[in-house]
């Protein structure tokens, strides 16, 4: 009888080429590598430096997302980059993905999205694989049970050249969320709920493993919500066994394996064995948890909306108290909100904004917040307006943009002006993360949706359990 | 590849902040680079400069010479958040080639160890100890794997295997993974199915 083994361990084994010993690293195989403009570069230019080729353009697809703007074309057909240098990235990926055979999901693809959103709609990412992708994201895709991280871009330069990874074994965490959730909470809620209770670095050198009730009850995009955030504890990577949801989402999208069943099959087998041990393990009851946002400039300063700010238990709380605008004790719904952001890899797919637009419809936004509404991809956006979802943001008085990562990393031209403050359905709140002096609140979709309504941080169950009919 | 790395003196400077992100060390707007180079310019920007540009003059990255202060002590959690390898980059170009805190950002620490820039965890009493004595030089020896300071007793420090090794030997991580090539000719033709892993 052999071990019982984590899910982890199991994707982990299928992908050793050469074991790790005490003196050097195992080399990992990977099967998916995800590519964007920003971390890319300087690998491909690595690469030319010394005469090498991409091993495995089959197994490497591209987008772009970062630094490419949110509004359309002019009516000479520019584009509107933020600055020469951004339009430069971007055609340098172009021009990679073209020299090297490497598939480009660019301008006028009908599959561009965000790196961590399209892989998965496109079938690209699957259970059991390994992911990769110069971003720390990706432990995104390990909502589908892949073993999937964040690299370096020296790292990016050598899994283009050799298809492998240097790596050592991470140690293995379970995070169990028992319970039903209650109306209103989402995939969001419990990232940020278990991310406050594991402390930001708390999952330093782990592994996650997401489980229980609450966590096999969330639809795909929700998972993908909870893992995205793993970083944010300091996890690389975050995993949730695949399950009839998994294969139900995935059936029919382009690259999955011709013979579906026989894959669904295997891909059940990957679910961690009853008695897997884990280094770490942590319970949360989700019938606990309530719609939850930031109060400091740490994703694990999170709290129910309501609740006061808590006492600063360090001189670094005290700073990012102060750099909020906030006060301790006080209720941080009190403070008017500038800016409503929905979008991003976290929280920029159609059930995202069919929450955002369920508490928006037949209302509108208050005058002096500005709202952007950036789906995550084209297929989001596609559906969501075969929907009239772009109809009831714009009614309410939102901006519908085109796909990108825009005011999550503010790198593109869309930001948060220094002082706002901002509610937004991303993944930091780091000072500055959306613009130099910008105060970024956390939250989930609904919630911004109805903070953009109240103009100040809202429940958004008091919206949801009286919707108005148009 | 990256310059080799022994024994470093220097200056150390601190700065306590916990959970000090790469959005700190180098804000995203200066992402759309194509280049590593020069990006020290941009390292800390938004703590070193106004949004009108000018220096700030109460920020100590502003007051220091970085060739002398090369070694950062910096609060727990140490370059969390993304990815991005311009952190190191930055911090390298900056003047700065280790840093020590009691806590580090598993990203940032392999980025970082595949430029030569090293990365040390320490626990908190010889963090608290370097910290009270920002006058005196530390030396880090790489070789001996351990931190000194004046007649302070050697503090022992850890670094994975083959990361010190390449950094000691100047051993290129890319051209060794390429020897193992083979292997992974082997691991691609035969799969899951009978691919056995090797001892290399
Ligand atoms: S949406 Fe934000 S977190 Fe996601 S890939 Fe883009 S910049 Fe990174």
């Amino acid at each position: 009888m052999s071990q019982p083994k984590t899910m982890y361990e199991k994707v982990w084994d299928r992908h050793v080429v050469v074991p790790e010993t005490a003196e050097t690293p195992g080399v990992m195989y990977v099967d998916l590598h995800l590519v964007h403009e920003v971390t890319s570069p300087q690998a491909f230019s690595e690469i030319a430096a010394r005469g090498l080729k991409v091993r495995r353009p089959d197994r490497t697809f591209a987008t772009l997302d970062h630094s490419t703007p949110t509004l359309p074309a002019g009516p000479d057909g520019t584009l509107p980059y933020v600055t020469e240098q951004a339009r430069k990235q971007v055609e340098t990926l172009e021009a990679n993905c073209a020299r090297h055979g490497i598939e480009l999901a660019g301008w006028g693809s009908d599959q561009r999205g965000v790196v961590h959103v399209m892989g998965p709609e496109l079938g690209l990412t699957q259970p059991g694989m390994t992911v990769v992708c110069g971003d720390s994201h990706t432990a995104t895709h390990g909502a589908f049970g892949a073993l999937a991280f964040g690299i370096g871009t020296s790292e990016v330069g050598h899994v283009l050249a050799t298809q492998c990874l240097l790596q050592r074994r991470a140690k293995a965490m379970r995070v169990t969320v028992d319970g039903r959730l209650r109306p209103g909470v989402s995939g969001k809620d419990v990232a940020l709920a278990v991310i406050a209770a594991i402390g930001f670095g708390g999952g330093t050198g782990y592994v996650i493993e997401y489980a229980g009730e609450a966590v096999r009850a969330l639809d795909m995009e929700g998972r993908m919500t909870l893992c995205n955030m793993s970083i944010e504890a300091g996890a690389r990577a975050g995993m949730i066994a695949p399950d009839q949801t998994t294969v139900d989402w995935l059936r029919g999208r382009r690259h999955v394996p011709a013979d579906y069943e026989a894959a669904a099959a295997d891909w059940l087998s990957l679910a961690s064995d009853p008695g897997a041990v884990f280094d770490k393990e942590v319970v949360l009851d989700g019938a606990a948890i309530r719609p939850m946002a930031t109060w400091g400039t740490t994703p694990d300063a999170g709290a129910p909306v309501g609740a006061p700010v808590p006492q600063p238990r360090s001189a670094s709380d005290q700073k990012a108290i102060d750099y909020m605008g906030f006060t301790a004790g006080e209720a941080t719904t009190g403070h008017k909100v500038d800016v409503v952001f929905i979008g991003s890899c976290t929280n920029g797919r159609l059930p995202d904004l069919r929450a955002a637009a369920d508490v928006l419809r037949g209302r509108k936004i208050q005058p002096g917040v500005r709202m952007l509404v950036v789906p995550g991809s084209e297929a989001v956006r596609r559906d969501a307006e075969a929907e009239g979802l772009d109809k009831v943001f714009t009614e309410a008085g939102a901006e519908w943009r085109i796909p990108g990562c825009s005011m999550c990393i503010a790198m593109n031209g869309d930001f948060v002006a220094p002082g706002q403050l901002a509610v937004s359905t991303s993944n930091r709140n780091f000072e500055g993360r959306q613009g130099k002096g910008a105060r970024t609140i956390l939250a989930s979709p609904a919630t911004a949706a109805a903070s953009a309504v109240a103009g100040v941080l809202t429940d958004p169950r008091a919206y949801l359990e009286a919707p108005i009919h148009a | 590849m990256p310059e080799a790395f022994k024994v470093l003196t220097s200056k150390t400077l601190t700065l306590s902040q916990a959970n000090i992100d790469t959005d700190q060390i180098i804000p995203a707007r200066f992402l759309t680079t194509t280049s590593r180079e020069g990006l020290g310019a941009q390292a800390f920007y938004d703590w070193r400069y106004e949004a009108d540009g000018s220096p700030k003059p109460e920020s100590v990255l502003n007051r220091i010479d970085p060739t002398e202060q090369r070694i950062l002590l910096a609060g727990p959690n140490f370059a969390c958040g993304s990815s991005r390898e311009h952190a190191p980059w930055a911090l390298l170009d900056y003047g700065f080639r280790a840093v020590i805190s009691t806590e580090i950002a598993d990203i940032f620490t392999s980025n970082a160890l595949k430029n030569g820039f090293l990365p040390i965890v320490v626990d908190q009493t010889v963090w608290d100890d370097l910290a009270a004595h920002p006058e005196q030089s530390v030396t880090i020896d790489l070789e001996a794997g351990e931190i000194r300071r004046g007649n302070a007793p050697a503090v022992p420090f850890k670094v994975e295997a083959f990361a010190r090794q390449c950094l000691l030997d100047g051993v290129d991580a890319l051209g060794w993974l390429q020897s193992k090539l083979p292997y992974v000719a082997s691991y691609e033709r035969l799969r899951q199915d009978t691919y056995q892993p090797e001892t290399a």
